[in-house]
């Protein structure tokens, strides 16, 4: 049998009594780092720890020092852990904002082999070595070294939780939401807001982060209108709960508050249920007419040797603690102030009936306060004017050295305990009313910054839309929150249009309290040796002595001093650090505080999950993909799909034993020699009529539009302003009025917002109406020398030479759909491109798979469209243009009207680089093996560039192998191109290869265009 | 001739907390003109027996209405089997004035929601306020739902009529399927 295991007399514990959260019939159980443990529900996961007396959680960032709970909310920078396994996974997450749950699996970060002994922590031997600027000094030279050794090393070392490896099993959603004035935490500010706005009529929404009403109110007591506190929180609640103007909602947080009244808040829906239905968080996206920013305030931690040994705590965190969730941080608690509130944590540590040592108050006051005066009453001694000369212990707290504040650290006496409760005050949490530009004032009564209600931020008439409520105004007695909140609620409905009702603000009784003193170092002439051992921030690991250094470098503004020491960089914000760094460089700098200011206040006010951001965007919905009418058709027939903007088109129709290359040799041969289909509905199709319609598409194409006759077809090119090419495609004259403008796949869109954005900006008197009606059709291809007999096979309108030229188009009938025939080609073979109503696409490609099956009909996919193209010399949006490139450079000059007046681009066309001689030239390009050119490979020339970069003459814009010629075939654009034909040039390939081809005509196949004119 | 299919043939959906159903065939013409002039009014009230709506509204009756689209756009919704008659009727009253009008009823996909959640499901969706005192029968919205272009309006108070692209339909049913997971109800019943 093994010996009984000592119990340790500075334990975390559950006590007996206490735990107004916790609902002790409801055992959970949970596991850290594998050890399995237990809860209550209504636990949080630092509350569980604690009470199995885990209080050490996590090792910290640089030093791997040992650290524990500080906090018990937001504010938490050490308790991080990662949650979860697999597809579960998430890092970072603060256990004092985790609920507990049943079966939670949570394992702490940053330390190797294990947390109780971890290698890193030889860091912290060596942290006089590694002040604050020590990876920008030690890394920067030799430069190769950072890439190769420093940074993978540092990775390592660095960083707190793993990325997630499993792919994410949850979903997550978005939710607009609207109403007239957003109230922003639920504390007992928040609740007596949104119950002065709600009176009024007013549309009020009020988020609070936690899972429960009232904030601090009810651990800190008091009463109003000589009720508890806790018991108004409950009747505001339930107040508020039956007005059909109010929603409240628990576990959302205001993460941010942006221009014109837009705020996020971010719900966790089933963080502390992971196995009910439903998306785990959503994001709010509110339209708010009026913002109260009630988000309380933070204690600031208190600077002096040793306060991140695990065990000292904020003593706002020990009194939650005990009387939230019924846990003593240790039996003897030192507590350790500079101000009255901290001595409401003694008296509830005594009444719980846990030790309190002492009260170290590094003040000195003439007469007690109440506070102090109960706490004598009770027992508990206090010293006044004293403070921590340094904790003793290192992964726990042994005892604290007491000193006199005013003087250098001499120990005075030794204290045994097994936590200290610290406390330097409160900061209002302003972020919010800062997120938009709310300014902020220095209290000197409370050492803080609170908000400046005169310089609000402002809306787009002037007037401010935001408005602090309770502490994070400022304000700490329950008569100056209640008086507050209420006129803030008010002016808040008020702002929004509603008239407020008569009423007086309920009366909160406030204790009388004695001034805080600011504290920022303890003691006040710490030496370097304390100095070096008083921390900051937590999470980054910058003491004191790292924001001293920083200010003697020279960093002397705030945010270059943020950026050197990292001081409030982590995932915490600097919530805990913010304000103790400021005073420490503003003494440094000997400036006042206000003077040096602080860093910005950004959103999210705690870091909130990617999944929330993206909202319902992952898997099937990921991107809205547009599929045409025969889209399963192809699918079920082999497509390899290719995504050509929100489309999917088939790259080709890939057959058993065939290869993706096999299949576009097949499909390109076979509708050279037999009968092609293929899927044209995503080409757009838009709609332009009205008398002044010729006049229009005279302006937006750069050929002649107006003279085209109705039934004719013509090809035109389309470009911007400045020139380049933007689009090109067969006009179709419909009637006198009307004509049909074919546009590429990418652009329907693109182009047909050009023509409104022309029509409604700059031509607005003209009389023409464009509709865009890619969609309403599903459109065939039939290609290839047998094309016309599958047509006449089906039926019902003549499709003869004569009756249907070349360029020409007609309605009629074939196979019982209505059809709309246009005879054009993108081939150089016979081609009919047939236009049928969406609905029937489908059973229209099926007709034509019917009546072409002997004639040896094939579906072909877009690989195949582009080498029949490319072997035909014409040219692809996309491919031979990229932005840059005019129709000149692109032998296309007699597609250039010489008889209008303007068309768009036609001035840009004139100007000196368009009419450059050595812009480069399309031309053909044939390698003199046969082989195919990498595409967008360049062409070299003699001699090098300034940079010593070879020089270039030309680039491949387009390359493929031509089965049909059974070689490769290519076009680029070339310097001087026209002029050497048959000149062979270089095109070094990044594999290493020189390809050679010779300069010859783009048009590979039938240049006299015989075939597509049968 | 060919029987004329929607897109997703009618797909339904009902285990969430609102029901979606992709709704048949359904006649849509885009009349595009000056709507203060009375050559479109009548054209409008040719095909429909309606008058012109107001900015953001819907003048709809089953399978046949008017919604606005823009300062210079009607939706005109008819029966699917009479798209080509009211087309030609409306194209003889607008025979001298200048105006287009063009049948899209393929162009585009209908679905529904329903249910007395329907509204939590649009809210989650469209940047649009939902409540009932801000959207009710009668109103009419052209705006986004998620990553697409949508149209939308109510034809009875637990249900949404929208309007999207075709091409965009399954993208359309799968969106509404998410946003209509168990378990997503806004607020808990």
């Amino acid at each position: 049998m093994l010996p009984p295991v000592p119990r340790p007399d500075n334990m975390s514990t559950r006590l007996a009594t206490h735990g107004r959260l916790l609902n002790k019939d409801r055992a959970v159980r949970f596991s850290f780092n594998g050890k399995q443990l237990k809860g209550f529900e209504g636990d949080t996961l630092a509350s569980a720890l604690l009470a199995n007396d885990q209080m050490l959680v996590g090792r910290s960032f640089k030093y791997h020092r040992p650290r524990g709970i500080v906090a018990a909310g937001p504010e938490e920078p050490n308790a991080l852990v990662n949650l979860g396994v697999d597809g579960k996974f998430e890092p970072n997450q603060r256990a004092t904002t985790t609920e507990l749950f049943d079966g939670l699996l949570a394992t702490s970060q940053n330390h190797w082999p294990s947390l109780e002994f971890d290698v890193g922590a030889v860091n912290a031997k060596l942290s006089r070595f590694m002040p604050a600027g020590f990876y920008y000094k030690m890394f920067i030279h030799p430069r190769p070294l950072w890439k190769y050794i420093y940074e993978p090393f540092i990775r390592q070392a660095a960083g707190l939780g793993q990325a997630p490896k499993g792919r994410d099993q949850d979903t997550y959603e978005h939710y607009y939401a609207f109403c007239d004035v957003l109230i922003i935490g639920g504390g007992i500010a928040g609740l007596q807001a949104a119950k002065s706005a709600a009176r009024t009529g007013a549309k009020v929404l009020v988020l609070e982060q936690t899972a429960h009403w009232g904030g601090r109110a009810p651990v800190d007591g008091g009463t109003v209108d000589g009720l508890p506190v806790d018991k108004v929180v409950d009747e505001l609640v339930s107040e508020l709960s039956g007005m059909e103007n109010v929603t409240l909602r628990l576990r959302t947080m205001g993460a941010g508050v942006y221009d014109h009244g837009y705020v996020l808040g971010y719900e966790r829906l089933t963080d502390h249920a992971p196995k009910a239905d439903g998306p785990r968080h959503r994001l709010w996206r509110i339209r708010a007419g009026h913002i109260v920013t009630a988000t309380g305030a933070i204690e600031r931690p208190l600077s002096f040797a040793g306060n991140d040994v695990p065990g000292v705590m904020l003593a706002s965190a020990v009194r939650d603690y005990v009387v939230n969730y019924g846990v003593s941080a240790g039996d003897r608690t030192v507590v350790v102030t500079n101000n009255d509130d901290a001595y409401r944590t003694a008296l509830a540590l005594k009444s719980a009936g846990l030790n309190v040592p002492v009260i170290l108050d590094a003040r000195v006051t003439p007469v007690d306060s109440a506070l102090m005066a109960e706490a004598k009453a009770a027992g508990i001694r206090v010293m006044m004017g004293h403070g921590v000369a340094k904790v003793l212990g290192g992964k726990r707290v042994t005892g604290v050295a007491v000193c006199a504040q005013a003087g250098e650290g001499a120990v005075l006496e030794e204290i045994a305990c097994d936590a200290v409760a610290m406390s330097g005050g409160w900061s209002p949490v302003v972020h919010l009313w800062s997120h938009c530009g709310g300014k902020l004032l220095w209290d000197n009564d409370f050492a803080m910054f609170r908000p400046d209600v005169d310089k609000a931020p402002k809306g787009a008439d002037g007037a401010g839309f935001v408005s602090p409520a309770g502490a994070a105004n400022g304000h700490f007695g329950l008569t100056e929150i209640m008086g507050d909140a209420h006129a803030m609620g008010q002016a808040a409905a008020e702002a929004t249009g509603f008239a407020a009702k008569r009423g007086k603000a309920p009366q909160g009784e406030s204790v009388d309290e004695a001034p805080m003193a600011p504290v920022w170092l303890m003691p006040q002439g710490a030496g370097v040796t304390l100095r070096s051992k008083s921390w900051l921030d937590y999470q980054n690991d910058v003491k004191v002595s790292d924001v001293q250094l920083a200010a003697q470098e020279g960093f002397e503004s705030v945010e270059h001093a943020k950026r050197y020491t990292t001081l409030g960089m982590a995932t915490d914000q600097g919530k805990l650090s913010n304000i103790n760094g400021l005073a420490i460089l503003s003494d440094a700098l000997n400036q006042p505080i206000p003077q040096t200011g602080t860093t910005t206040f950004r959103p999210p006010y705690t870091p909130i999950s990617m999944g929330a951001i993206g909202g319902e965007a992952r898997g099937e919905v990921f991107q809205p993909i547009r599929r045409t009418p025969m889209h399963d058709w192809h699918d079920a027939n082999g497509a390899d799909w290719e995504p050509v903007g929100q489309w999917r088109r088939p790259y080709a129709f890939v057959r058993d034993g065939e290869t993706v290359h096999d299949a576009v040799m097949r499909e390109t041969k076979n509708t050279r020699e037999n009968l092609g289909l293929l899927d044209a509905s995503t080409l757009g199709k838009i709609i332009v009529k009205g008398p002044d319609a010729g006049k229009f598409l005279d302006m937006l194409y750069t050929n002649m539009m107006s003279t085209l006759k109705p039934g004719k077809c013509r090809y035109g090119l389309m470009c911007g302003e400045n020139g380049f090419l933007i689009d090109d495609g067969v006009v179709a004259r419909i009637d006198e009025d009307t004509f049909l403008c074919h546009t590429t796949t990418g652009g329907a869109e693109s182009i047909h917002g050009h023509m409104e954005e022309w029509l409604q900006t700059e031509w607005w008197d003209w009389d023409v109406y464009v509709a865009n009606v890619t969609e309403q059709y599903a459109q065939v291809a039939v290609v290839g020398p047998k094309a016309r007999e599958a047509l006449e096979r089906l039926g019902g309108m003549d499709v003869s030479r004569d009756a249907l030229g070349f360029m020409e188009w007609a309605d009629g009938t074939l196979g019982g759909f209505d059809v709309r025939v246009y005879r054009i080609s993108f081939s150089g073979e016979l081609s009919y491109e047939i236009a049928v109503r969406a609905g029937q696409g489908q059973a229209f490609w099926d007709a034509l798979m019917a009546v072409g099956a002997d004639l040896g009909v094939m579906p072909y996919g877009t690989e195949a469209l582009h080498i029949l193209r490319a072997e035909k010399g014409f040219i692809m949006i996309g491919d031979e243009t990229d932005g840059t490139v005019i129709p000149q450079d692109l032998g296309l000059h007699w597609a250039l009207s010489k008889k209008k007046e303007d068309y768009l681009g036609k001035r840009a066309h004139t100007r000196s680089h368009m009419a450059d001689p050595e812009r480069w030239q399309l031309v053909g390009l044939e390698t003199t093996d046969g082989s195919v050119l990498p595409d967008g490979a360049y062409a070299v020339a003699l001699g090098r560039n300034a940079n010593g970069q070879k020089n270039v003459q030309g680039r491949v814009t387009s390359s493929y192998h031509s089965p049909n010629l059974g070689r490769g075939i290519a076009m680029g654009l070339v310097l001087h191109g026209p002029d050497r034909m048959g000149e062979v040039i270089e095109f070094p390939g990044t594999d290493g290869t020189t390809y050679l081809a010779k300069i010859v005509s783009p048009v590979f196949h039938d240049p006299q265009g015989e075939k597509q004119n049968v | 001739m060919s029987e004329t299919v929607t897109a997703l043939n009618g797909a339904v959906w009902s285990k969430g907390i609102a029901t979606i159903t992709e709704a048949p065939l359904q006649g849509m013409i885009t009349l595009r003109g000056d709507l203060s002039i009375s050559a479109i009014k009548k054209a409008a009230k040719t095909a429909t027996g309606m008058a012109v709506p107001g900015p953001g509204k819907a003048t709809v009756d089953g399978d046949t209405g008017l919604c606005w689209m823009s300062p210079d756009e009607i939706l005109v919704l008819c029966p699917y089997s009479q798209v080509a008659e009211t087309l030609d009727k409306m194209t003889a009253v607008l025979a001298k004035t200048h105006a287009l009008a063009v049948d899209v009823s393929d162009a585009r996909a209908v679905f529904q929601v329903s249910g007395p959640l329907a509204r939590d499901v649009m809210a989650k969706l469209a940047p649009v306020d939902f409540s009932a005192d801000a959207f009710a029968p009668g109103m009419f919205r052209r705006s986004r739902m998620a990553q697409v272009a949508a149209a939308f309006w109510m034809p009875d108070a637990d249900r949404f009529q929208i309007v999207c692209f075709r091409s965009q339909s399954q993208y359309m049913f799968d969106l509404l399927k998410v946003a209509a997971q168990p378990g997503s109800e806004i607020q808990k019943p």
